[in-house]
């Protein structure tokens, strides 16, 4: 790239570095990139939230969180509604995945360890893990919404356990297996049974970061749209007791008020996305401050 | 060793009760683990199944064509792929071309330039960036980004590049309305950065210490340092991150449906807007009914056997990368 001398170089500017000027540039070039780079992810980050704050905010008020969503191109109204489906099905979701998950983990980290079928099965909750969300609607559609003959909140919520599994079974079982192997044998050594250690002995000196997972899976389907679309649906009232029919929440909300022509539902769409982000972010941070301490390296 | 002596407690007060320890409770939740964790190979299984099961009749009906068609008319019902998995696969690799240099160069920023005193907050607000729903990205993008994207990047670039041969053709804006395939390459390429870039760290931070301090002590440049240490020595996992980033963007759905333009034509150019799989999917599901539902599920069949293919491999590169 440089073919001048370096001698020659620093023959002419002794005070300068004696790096040969094009492996300076190319580190230069490095470092200004990769600084960019960064402060672009900040600036997104920033922009993100500044838009939402100031579109937001202008649409808070009592009847946010008290009134049903209004009909289109009418006036008034809140996201009370949205906001209960949502809290209800992120809620039943949870309330699914988390005993199958802590169980899934268990199996890995405690029964199946290095065995083909534990081997298998990590390997394919990682898949999973990052699967498309939109085909675990499209699979909860055909396994719930078609032979039921109607969108519901059921369907909408084993959706959203379906996508919160994989990241509770991956914490859990990374945890435990952070749990030191002679506490179970000491466990052991007092006659109880394997069930009984894992449950008194590695469960709860992991609990913090089992918790940790738990919060990470809520804080990923709390927002999640596309397996809600063809589950859950939405729905412009309040929604029945038991879940059946079409039940509002807040991201299905968001993606059909935003896009609509009507000015009040924009304005709902954005105050219900400031809502989201940030309870989303809170929950994300919260996980990190409780997982600091025992994240494997 | 609190854990270990509460257990102890915990042990003495039920000493009695467990002189005869229960094997059924024992194995009734070693069962129920083992359930558990077959659970997980049989959502997969069926996720699959109920997308074959569902795409049946378009895959019979218009059998290998359905890949190379680009027809997309539900009044004579006359259903293609070509324009959605044409779509999906440039969005996607321009979410790469822009995305995977802005994640190594902050995954560089993070472990080799960036003071003490900033990593952890830096660190953690690109980390954040992942966990912004999809949905705001997609709000972003249509209401703030393809504004000024219209304004400063389209409507020049058209100009400059109108009557040329080649350039005229790619970069040629018949609307400048700001969204279109490269809109939605960029807000995916924002999406995947964080992931790509946390992964990569976690693998830069992997690389022993002394390796770098010898090539600095002989005299490297961070440039040199990262371009003939780190990155030989990371190259496998930084594939495999750039893999996972890569099934992020093909299956994304709802912000790439914001700014992609739900255009079911094929367009050469990549200002023009188009659609992906997982965008038509979450466009027409819920209206359409007989063939056309079915047709959608064939698409979400090519998008599983598509994501699925570069998942395995991402995951084969990437051990264990983490869960956030």
């Amino acid at each position: 790239m440089d073919a001048s001398n370096p001698i020659a170089t620093a023959g002419r500017a002794p005070t300068v570095s004696r790096v040969r000027p094009g492996r300076r540039v190319a580190d230069r070039v490095l470092i200004l990139a990769s600084t960019i780079a960064t402060l672009l992810g900040i600036v997104v980050l920033g922009s993100i939230l500044l838009m939402l704050i100031v579109e937001g905010v202008k649409g808070f008020s009592p009847s946010l969180f008290t009134a049903p969503t209004p009909g289109p191109g009418s006036e008034g109204g809140g996201i009370a509604n949205a906001i209960l489906g949502s809290l209800v099905m992120t809620f039943l979701g949870i309330l699914i995945a988390t005993p199958i998950g802590l169980m899934a983990g268990t199996f890995l980290a405690e029964y199946g360890r290095t065995s083909k079928l534990a081997d298998i099965i990590r390997f394919l909750n990682d898949v999973l893990l990052s699967a498309p969300s939109i085909l675990i609607g499209l699979f909860v559609y055909t396994l719930m919404v078609r032979p039921m003959g109607t969108y519901s909140g059921w369907a909408g919520a084993v959706a959203l356990a379906i996508i919160a599994t994989p990241v509770i079974v991956r914490t859990t079982e990374d945890m435990l297996r952070l749990v030191p192997g002679p506490m179970r044998e000491a466990g052991a050594a007092l006659g109880a049974p394997r069930s009984l250690v894992i449950r008194a002995v590695t469960w709860r000196a992991a609990s913090a970061g089992i918790v940790t997972g738990i919060i990470l899976a809520l804080a990923r389907i709390a927002g999640e749209t596309a397996p809600l679309l063809f589950t859950a649906l939405n729905n412009n009232s309040w929604f029945n007791a038991n879940l059946l029919g079409g039940v509002p929440n807040l991201p299905v909300m968001i993606y059909q008020f935003a896009l609509s022509p009507y000015p009040n539902w924009q304005s709902l769409a954005w105050s219900g996305a400031l809502l989201i982000t940030v309870t989303i972010l809170a929950l994300s941070v919260v996980a990190r401050f409780v997982i600091k301490d025992q994240r494997p390296r | 060793m609190t854990a270990l002596t509460q257990t102890l407690a915990v042990d003495r007060q039920t000493a009695v009760a467990r002189i005869a320890p229960s094997k059924g409770a024992d194995r009734l939740f070693q069962g129920a683990a083992y359930a558990s964790a077959l659970l997980v190979l049989f959502v997969l299984a069926g996720i699959l199944g109920s997308i074959i099961y569902g795409a049946w009749p378009a895959f019979s009906e218009f059998g290998f064509g359905f890949l190379t068609s680009s027809a997309w008319n539900i009044g004579t019902e006359q259903f293609g792929a070509l324009p959605a998995v044409i779509g999906t696969v440039a969005a996607a690799m321009l979410a790469l071309i822009i995305g995977v240099p802005i994640s190594l160069g902050i995954a560089v920023y993070l472990t080799q330039l960036c003071p003490g005193w900033a990593r952890k907050p830096v660190a953690m607000t690109i980390e954040l960036l992942a966990s912004v729903p999809s949905i705001i990205y997609g709000m972003w993008g249509l209401f703030v980004f393809a504004p000024l994207f219209a304004r400063f990047v389209q409507v020049p670039v058209s100009n400059l590049v109108e009557g040329m041969p080649i350039l005229g053709t790619i970069l040629y804006a018949r609307i400048p309305s700001g969204v279109g395939v490269l809109t939605a390459g960029i807000i995916l390429a924002i999406m995947i950065v964080p992931f790509v870039a946390s992964i990569t760290r976690d693998m830069l931070d992997q690389i022993p210490t002394v390796l770098r301090e010898s090539a600095y002590g002989i005299g490297c440049t961070t440039w040199e340092v990262v371009r003939h240490v780190l990155v030989p020595q990371a190259s496998v996992s930084i594939i495999g991150a750039i893999m996972l980033g890569l099934g992020r963007a093909l299956g994304e759905t709802m912000a790439v449906t914001f700014v992609i333009g739900n255009a079911n034509r094929l367009s050469a150019s990549i200002f023009d807007p188009g659609s992906t799989i997982a965008s038509r999917i979450a466009n027409e599901f819920n209206e359409a009914d007989g063939l056309q539902l079915s047709s959608l599920m064939a698409l979400g069949c090519l998008l599983f056997i598509i994501t699925f293919f570069v998942l395995i491999i991402a995951r084969l590169l990437v051990r264990r990368a983490k869960v956030a």
